[in-house]
């Protein structure tokens, strides 16, 4: 049954410097954007939280830009204005593409990156590519920035480094070099939550992330070695499957998400295979 | 005079629909109007030991099964349905108590706990020995045929629970008025909502009155369920004398409304070398849920059709529909027969297979073709066309071709055949008696039925017959709300019967009305002769006879028929099939049945 939304309270800064400050004096506060997440609790009846901070307001948060050689994505860019940018079609394709499957067009026209990352799902789509891209998140507070790498933002099944007083800003992601690649595999080609995704970068040293087989997006460190100092990729398929931790639960069983992780990662090293007619950019996913 | 069939008209809910103007129950507002919702069991079986109350009563309406006036149930066809649980809980989300408040936030924070006496719960329709109806249909004699066959193939197929998933969840309002109630609602069946209200709230016929609101569709999920909510949002209006509305959201319009029945179907089929099916046994078994509701009907259907459309002189088909302690099944579009139709036709590729046959060829052996007669002894009119379905979509698809080119690679190309009763199965059109009925107006006339338009375009195809009857304009055909006020019992808008029976009667209201019209125009008539209504009854064809103790003789008025084929393609990678192309052909025949 819905939850009753008159005892909820829901904070409405007008800059980020008030968010901060809100966030710092009147915590605990659940920062609130897009709200793609807030809605499917607060319509079963299972939103645990009761005090939100809406930031869906803060336009400095929004927008894609390069600087330097770092593409930089503000927090509450929407996922439709992802899949829109030449920037990011450009430098990050993969990117794109895992925004393109999230959900259907309404959720991507609300739901942001940063509430992707902040929500923390391991099934969260854009988080493998983030992983692979080796992507960095901008964190502040009312005190002070600093600079996460993505590999270490993550501590367990929705718990992140992030502290109570802070705010996701923006995501910065270094230039990429290789092929990238990028395909969800779930329960039906749209609206649907992943069964597995994988997001991979095919250069000299490969680099390979994977969603919905572990408590959090997890990268296959072994795997990219193996296929690194040059080994088959049957092998690498073995190494893979002591990486991640799949379990059975309600969207798919370990045997079978094992059996397509391994699948993922043969098919991502046929298309990304360095002969021919190489083309630039994601490749298409076959489904 | 342009026609009006088969020409290209502007539907009659058109343009409300597409500039917002048509009006939901949600939509509609009423002065005093309290909202309501159910607190709902949270274990499938036990016993209710006790509710406590955790919420200050002010301003609330609280009504739990005490407070019901008539009897305590939802009336269909067995009585065994309560209306609100008393004592005993039979399944997850059955409705124990109501609330109503006007602020809807205050009604949302109310919490109730329900203190229960657990009891294990049966969720296994196979371990069921609760059973809610048999149907046992012979033909021939089966010992006969499996002793006559070459070859026995024994298959069994399964399906689950499915969702209807109308884009407009469930809801009404219940406003007390003149001594009894008016209910206001998404529904596809007035007069099973009527009758219901009569029962529950011990009223007489001309006190409780049902008004199909705009509604977002239906596909079976409110045909029954609609009479609970009708119940429950009347019994909230008279205990506080205002007008209540409740409303459900898709989370718990899919927990606690009807799905489509999970089946089992196993069939023993007897079968000569040249493919010819000399025995069929089948056992259709059926996951009702915890009450009966329409399960009878939906088993008769599914039994019905578990032969799929094809001939067999011995056959024997055995039905059953038990009782498990999940949701009440009920009904959904095709109503029993895709389950058994879905075994029929892949039992029939497994025949194929173990003969080495081509499934076409084996499937044109055995369709049924005119002067065939089914498991039931009906014998079939000119209209039956599987075979030209089946060659139609044969030749369409490229079957053969593709099937050849397909073999070995990751893709593939199958068919199914099947058929499908319209109307109301055997001698139910007769004991529904719909009556129809057509007024004469100034302009034109206006359409008096019960059948609703759920987004089926039920107003627009019932306009387009009584024009094409009456040689007038589309545009002068009215067609009145369905207000069991003013329509009369035109059966419940289910079963293919809207156009073919409804639509049946219509057409011989306006060919009686055009020849009492004469040269006249309406508004001439009218000024002459003064007010004029036409009413006419639902008449069986001649020579539909069906016996429903020996579940022998015409079991439809007509047929459908028609034959699916489907391209797929495997994935390797995640082993699942897309389907690129699918090509559909199917025949509608021009009812004769009315």
């Amino acid at each position: 049954m819905r939850t009753a939304i008159s005892p909820l309270v829901v904070k409405q800064p007008r800059t980020l410097k008030d968010a901060l400050r809100m966030l710092r004096d009147d915590g605990p506060l659940t920062p609130l954007a897009g709200c793609t997440d807030v809605y499917v609790g607060l319509n079963f009846g299972t939103l645990r939280d009761a005090r939100f901070l809406n930031i869906w307001g803060l336009d400095d948060l929004r927008g894609i830009d390069v600087r330097g050689d770092v593409l930089r994505i503000g927090a509450l860019t929407t996922h439709a204005e992802i899949v829109r940018s030449v920037l990011v079609r450009r430098r990050l394709p993969m990117l794109a593409a895992a925004c393109r499957e999230v959900g259907a067009v309404q959720i991507q026209n609300r739901g942001t990156l940063g509430g992707n990352i902040a929500n923390g799902s391991p099934a969260g789509d854009s988080l493998p590519v983030l992983a692979a891209a080796e992507a960095f998140v901008e964190l502040r507070s009312a005190e002070w920035t600093r600079t996460v790498p993505f590999g270490e933002f993550y501590t367990g099944y929705r718990k992140s480094v992030m502290r109570p007083d802070e705010l996701i800003t923006a995501v910065e992601i270094p230039r990429v070099e290789g092929a990238q690649w990028f395909r969800k595999v779930g329960t039906r080609a749209a609206q649907s939550i992943s069964k597995v995704v994988m997001a991979a970068v095919r250069a000299s040293r490969p680099r390979i992330a994977l969603g919905s087989v572990a408590p959090t997006v997890v990268r296959a460190r072994s795997t990219e070695e193996a296929l690194a100092a040059g080994g088959a990729i049957e092998e690498a398929q073995r190494l893979l499957q002591d990486e991640i931790s799949p379990i059975d639960d309600i969207r798919s069983t370990e045997a079978y998400r094992r059996f397509v992780a391994a699948n993922l990662l043969m098919q991502f090293w046929t298309d990304t295979a360095p002969r021919g007619r190489a083309r630039p950019g994601v490749n298409r996913r076959t489904r | 005079m342009s026609r009006s069939v088969g020409r290209n008209v502007v539907r009659k809910d058109g343009t409300a629909k597409a500039v917002g103007t048509a009006r939901y129950v949600d939509d509609l507002t009423f002065p005093g109007m309290l909202h309501a919702r159910t607190i709902r069991s949270t274990i499938p079986r036990g016993r209710i030991v006790r509710m406590h109350r955790r919420f200050d009563a002010a301003g609330f309406t609280i009504v739990d099964a005490r407070d019901i006036p008539g009897r305590n149930l939802v009336s269909l066809i067995q009585e065994d349905q309560p209306c609100l649980a008393e004592g005993e809980v039979r399944h997850a989300a059955e409705p124990l108590l109501l609330l109503a408040h006007e602020d809807r936030e205050r009604l949302l924070q109310a919490q109730v706990e329900v203190e229960y006496a657990p009891a294990p719960a049966l969720l296994d329709a196979r371990e069921s020995t609760h059973v809610f109806k048999e149907i046992r249909i012979a033909r021939g004699d089966l010992d006969t045929g499996f002793r006559e066959a070459d070859l026995v193939v024994e298959g069994e197929y399964r399906t689950g629970h499915q969702e209807h998933l109308y884009i407009e969840p469930n809801g009404m309002i219940a406003v007390p008025e003149h001594g009894g109630v008016t209910v206001y609602g998404s529904l596809q069946c007035p007069y099973y909502v009527h009758r219901a209200l009569c029962v529950l709230l011990d009223l007489p016929e001309d006190k409780v009155r049902v008004v199909q609101a705009e509604t977002g569709g239906g596909f079976g999920g409110k045909e029954e369920y609609p009479s609970i909510i009708a119940g429950h949002a009347s019994l909230l209006a008279l205990k506080s004398g205002r007008p209540v509305k409740l409303i459900y959201d898709r989370t718990e319009d899919m927990i606690a409304t009807t799905k489509r029945h999970p089946s089992t179907v196993r069939h023993r089929t007897g079968v000569m070398r040249d493919g010819r099916l000399a025995a069929m046994e089948i056992d259709v078994l059926f996951d009702g849920g915890a009450y009966c509701t329409l399960s009878p009907v939906v088993l008769s259907r599914g039994c019905l059709h578990a032969t799929g459309p094809y001939r067999c002189d011995h056959v024997r088909v055995s039905g059953r529909v038990v009782m498990t302690n999940t949701p009440p099944n009920g009904a959904f579009r095709g109503f029993g027969a895709p389950q058994t139709l879905f075994a029929a036709d892949v039992h029939m590729e497994r025949i194929a297979e173990q003969l080495g046959m081509d499934p076409v060829r084996l499937r044109e052996l055995n369709a049924l073709r005119p002067g065939d007669s089914t498991a039931t002894g009906q014998v079939l009119g000119a209209d039956a066309a599987a075979l030209d379905v089946l060659r139609a979509a044969v030749s369409r698809s490229g079957f053969h071709r593709k099937r050849r080119a397909y073999r070995g690679t990751g893709r593939g190309i199958g068919l199914s055949l099947f058929f499908h009763g319209a109307g109301f199965t055997g001698s139910g059109e007769v004991k529904l008696k719909s009556r129809a009925s057509l007024e004469l107006t100034p302009d034109g006339v206006r359409i008096l039925v019960a059948s609703t338009d759920i987004g089926q375009g039920q107003r627009t195809v019932h306009a387009q017959i009584v024009a094409e009857a009456l040689g007038l304009p589309f545009e002068a055909v009215e067609v009145a709300a369905a207000d069991t006020s003013i329509v009369p019992d035109s059966g419940p808008t289910v079963a293919s019967r809207t156009t073919m029976v409804v639509g049946g009667l219509l057409k011989r209201c306006a060919e009686e009305m055009k020849a009492r019209l004469g040269a006249l125009t309406p508004r001439a008539y009218l000024r002459r002769h003064g007010p004029l209504v036409i009413t006419k009854q639902y008449e069986p064809p001649p020579g539909l006879v069906w016996d429903d103790d020996t579940y022998q003789g015409s079991a439809y008025g007509s047929y459908g028929w028609a034959c699916d084929v489907i391209e797929v393609e495997r994935d390797p990678v995640t082993a699942g099939t897309r389907s690129p192309r699918r090509w559909s052909c199917a025949t509608a025949r021009w009812p004769t049945a009315s």
